[in-house]
């Protein structure tokens, strides 16, 4: 079976290609089901490889499959081969299974769209190469993926291409991400020159022995490999393309900007565990870039008033305590946090599509109320992606975050109170996000009176989330947890890879953990149906620093008035001056001395047959001379 | 005898005058005239010098310059007097179609 990891990318593949060429002659109806039923297939493979997997000692669950070599160029040489072991096949059942619920949530939400079948060609191809990334078995393959992902998340992003707002966010996610690109390339050549390979066994091996730990080339090559985190996974200085990814549709951004492509940053650090290892520097820069940004995005969300830029924004805040988790040393913990933030996160932005769709639209939560009225289900489901994301107790996000709380404590207190301090804040953020929308009273009439629930075809895939946001956790309670065990070889190698004690400061930490989610979501409940007036009261008292928050600390105008501007002006100096001056000046300059050449030339031909004659004469006393002279 | 170098010198002027020909006059006929002059002048060099070293080539020579000379006349007059007719006009510089 584990021979066959390939029909995994197969499927995929195969939909797309079929989809792309003869989407338009398939039809609505057939696409449907095929493009689903493709990625079904896929998660099909996966689940097959996983049963192997676990048939297998806890030592051996690793097998790398060659499918073809694709380059030799003297010394270097890199296969496409697949490596499935513990961590890539965890992160392959996530992608096919939640991609799978998102096809066919999306077969509904997109049915009304002109361009039905591109959707679903890019979203296959999004499947496709997002599988290659965590598949891969050297650093090219996985760098293949990684660029893949990122085209497909700028073509769906700017899907609807007629409005401006979506295709400046397009090539807005598209450019931030080559700054992270650009550090995984020099990391890569970084470590081809310095260990001759890229194969992930043979690099971690070698890395080991001829890395000193806290060396140089450990440090850059891990700070480089960061920095392309930062970039995919949109944590500080990157992150500025997810919330305006938000223009693309719903479930692009449920699979991608929620569950998986941003998610690839985490796996790639957790996949270098051993180079982190090395690196104690980048480890402690990836965690507390990885706080801070968990606690930057999560004040943002408080201020949002989209609902979907809620979302992003919390997407950001939890991605920063996957970074914090990694950078800690909490291998699994931090992949553990991921599988269990896929699936809440894509059962909230799958609400958020529901509740759009009820609406016509609207993402305004100051014009929604009382929708759990008229849309039960959306209404439940989105209540336990809220308590899974607040980190309630029993529910998957308390036990995942609970997980990187505790490694984060035994390394840093200082970075513990963050992660503490970012968990109270969660619990309220995503408690007004459910409030306000859900209960109260409805705030605008109209759109109230239109609201509906969505079909089944969009709410089965809720449920069938909502139950994965409870239940997945149970995978990763403390001492009798499934999940490290499972992903522990993987991370053994690491010289970093955090190590669980028996302290019963855990179980205090814990209740902690447990009272400050509910106290949170007591608080917003406070603030948010109770007594309304409390939020304004808190604006007003503090000031210039609710402003700052309102516009998101003006990172994107920093950004705009440092970096894009001037390269701006340098494009159009380039453009104006340099290229219709110099290079076209120079152009023309050269036919300019042809044809000058030319008319100097012709002063030649003068008609007169005597001055021809004339230079007959001269040429032969000339040569007559030459001769006699010789 | 008469020296040989009489016969050189009147051979030389003659060569002279028919290139100044060549170059300075106008009318096309004139010109054909002049270059005739030239190869007789050249003619009368090697008639002259195989004279003086009782050589058999040189004469052998003016045989084949007269022969070339007289081909050259039937083709160079036809091409002449269809530019002529062609122009109607003897006057050298008017034949510029070539002027660029």
């Amino acid at each position: 079976m584990l021979d066959y990891a390939w029909l995994m990318l197969l499927f995929p593949a195969v939909g797309t290609l079929l989809i792309a060429l003869f989407g338009t002659r398939m039809g609505k109806r057939f696409i449907s089901w095929f493009a689903p039923a493709m990625v079904l297939l896929s998660f099909g493979v996966a689940v097959g490889v996983f049963v192997t997997l676990l048939g297998l000692p806890a030592d051996e669950r690793s097998h790398q499959t060659v499918l073809w070599s694709w380059m030799t160029v003297g010394k270097f040489h890199v296969d496409i081969a697949l490596l499935v072991d513990q961590l890539s096949i965890t992160m392959a059942l996530v992608v096919t299974g939640i991609g799978f619920l998102i096809h066919v949530y999306s077969a509904n939400y997109m049915h009304d769209d002109q361009r039905f079948p591109r959707f679903f060609a890019y979203m296959n191809f999004f499947i496709l190469m997002m599988l290659t990334l965590v598949l891969a078995n050297n650093y090219l393959l996985l760098y293949v993926g990684w660029e893949g992902v990122g085209l497909a998340s700028y073509l769906l992003i700017g899907f609807w291409f007629e409005k401006p707002a979506a295709v400046n966010a397009g090539k807005k996610a598209f450019l931030v991400n080559r700054v992270g690109d650009f550090g995984m390339a020099l990391a890569v050549m970084f470590i081809w020159t310095s260990l001759g390979t890229l194969n992930y066994g043979e690099v971690f091996a070698q890395a080991n022995t001829q890395w000193a730990v806290g060396s140089s080339i450990a440090t850059t090559v891990t700070l480089l490999l960061l920095l392309a985190a930062t970039g995919k996974s949109a944590q500080i200085p990157l992150f500025v393309w997810l919330p305006d990814a938000m223009e693309g549709p719903t479930p692009v951004s449920a699979l991608i900007h929620a569950a998986t492509m941003v998610t690839a940053g985490v796996y790639m650090i957790a996949r270098s565990s051993v180079l982190f290892g090395l690196a104690p520097t980048s480890a402690a820069w990836a965690a507390g870039i990885g706080a801070a940004t968990a606690l930057l995005a999560a004040t943002i969300a408080l201020s949002q008033t989209d609902l979907k830029r809620i979302l992003a924004y919390s997407t950001i805040s939890q991605l920063g305590y996957m970074f914090l988790a990694v950078g800690v040393g909490a291998y699994a913990s931090g992949i553990f946090h991921l599988v269990t933030h896929a699936f809440f996160k894509a059962l909230l932005f799958l609400g958020a599509g529901s509740v759009m769709h009820a609406l016509a639209g609207e993402l305004d939560i100051r014009k929604m109320g009382n929708l759990r009225a008229k849309m039960r289900t959306t209404h439940w489901t989105f209540l336990v992606g809220a308590l899974a994301l607040a980190g309630f107790p029993l529910f998957a996000g308390f036990f995942s975050k609970d997980d990187i709380l505790w490694y984060t404590w035994q390394k840093s207190p200082f970075l513990w109170a963050v992660g503490f301090g970012t968990a109270l804040l969660t619990a309220v953020y995503s408690f007004r996000a459910f409030f306000l929308p859900f209960w109260g009273h409805e705030r605008d009439k109209k759109l109230f009176n239109h609201a509906h629930e969505s079909p089944r075809v969009m709410t089965v895939p809720l449920i069938i989330l909502a139950i994965g946001s409870v239940v997945v956790g149970y995978a990763g309670i403390p001492h009798l947890s499934a999940i490290e065990g499972w992903l522990e070889p993987v991370f053994a190698a690491a010289k970093n890879t955090a190590v669980s004690v028996d302290d019963p400061a855990e179980w205090v930490l814990m209740a902690l953990s447990g009272l400050l989610a509910m106290g949170g979501v007591y608080l917003a409940y406070r603030f948010y149906i109770v007594d309304t007036g409390v939020p304004q009261r808190v604006r007003t008292s503090l000031g210039w620093f609710a402003q700052l928050v309102d516009n998101k600390y003006y990172v994107d105008e920093a950004y705009n008035r440092v970096i894009v501007q001037p390269l701006r002006g340098l494009a159009e100096w380039f453009a104006g001056t340099m290229d219709r001056q110099g290079i076209d000046g120079a152009v023309n300059g050269l036919a300019g001395i042809a044809g000058w050449t030319g008319t100097q030339a012709r002063k030649l031909q003068t008609g007169l047959i005597g001055l021809y004659a004339l230079s007959i004469l001269f040429g032969a006393v000339a040569l007559l001379a030459w001769f006699l002279v010789r | 005898m008469v020296p040989t170098s009489y016969y050189l010198i009147l051979s030389a002027i003659l060569f002279a005058i028919g290139t100044l020909g060549v170059l300075l006059r106008r009318n096309v006929l004139i010109i054909f005239m002049s270059v005739e002059m030239m190869l007789n002048a050249v003619n009368l060099t090697f008639v002259a010098l195989a004279r003086q070293f009782v050589q058999l080539n040189g004469q052998i020579f003016v045989l084949m310059v007269m022969v070339v000379a007289a081909a050259e006349v039937a083709v160079g007059l036809a091409i002449v007097m269809a530019v002529i007719r062609h122009k109607d006009t003897t006057n050298i510089e008017d034949v510029n179609l070539l002027k660029g």
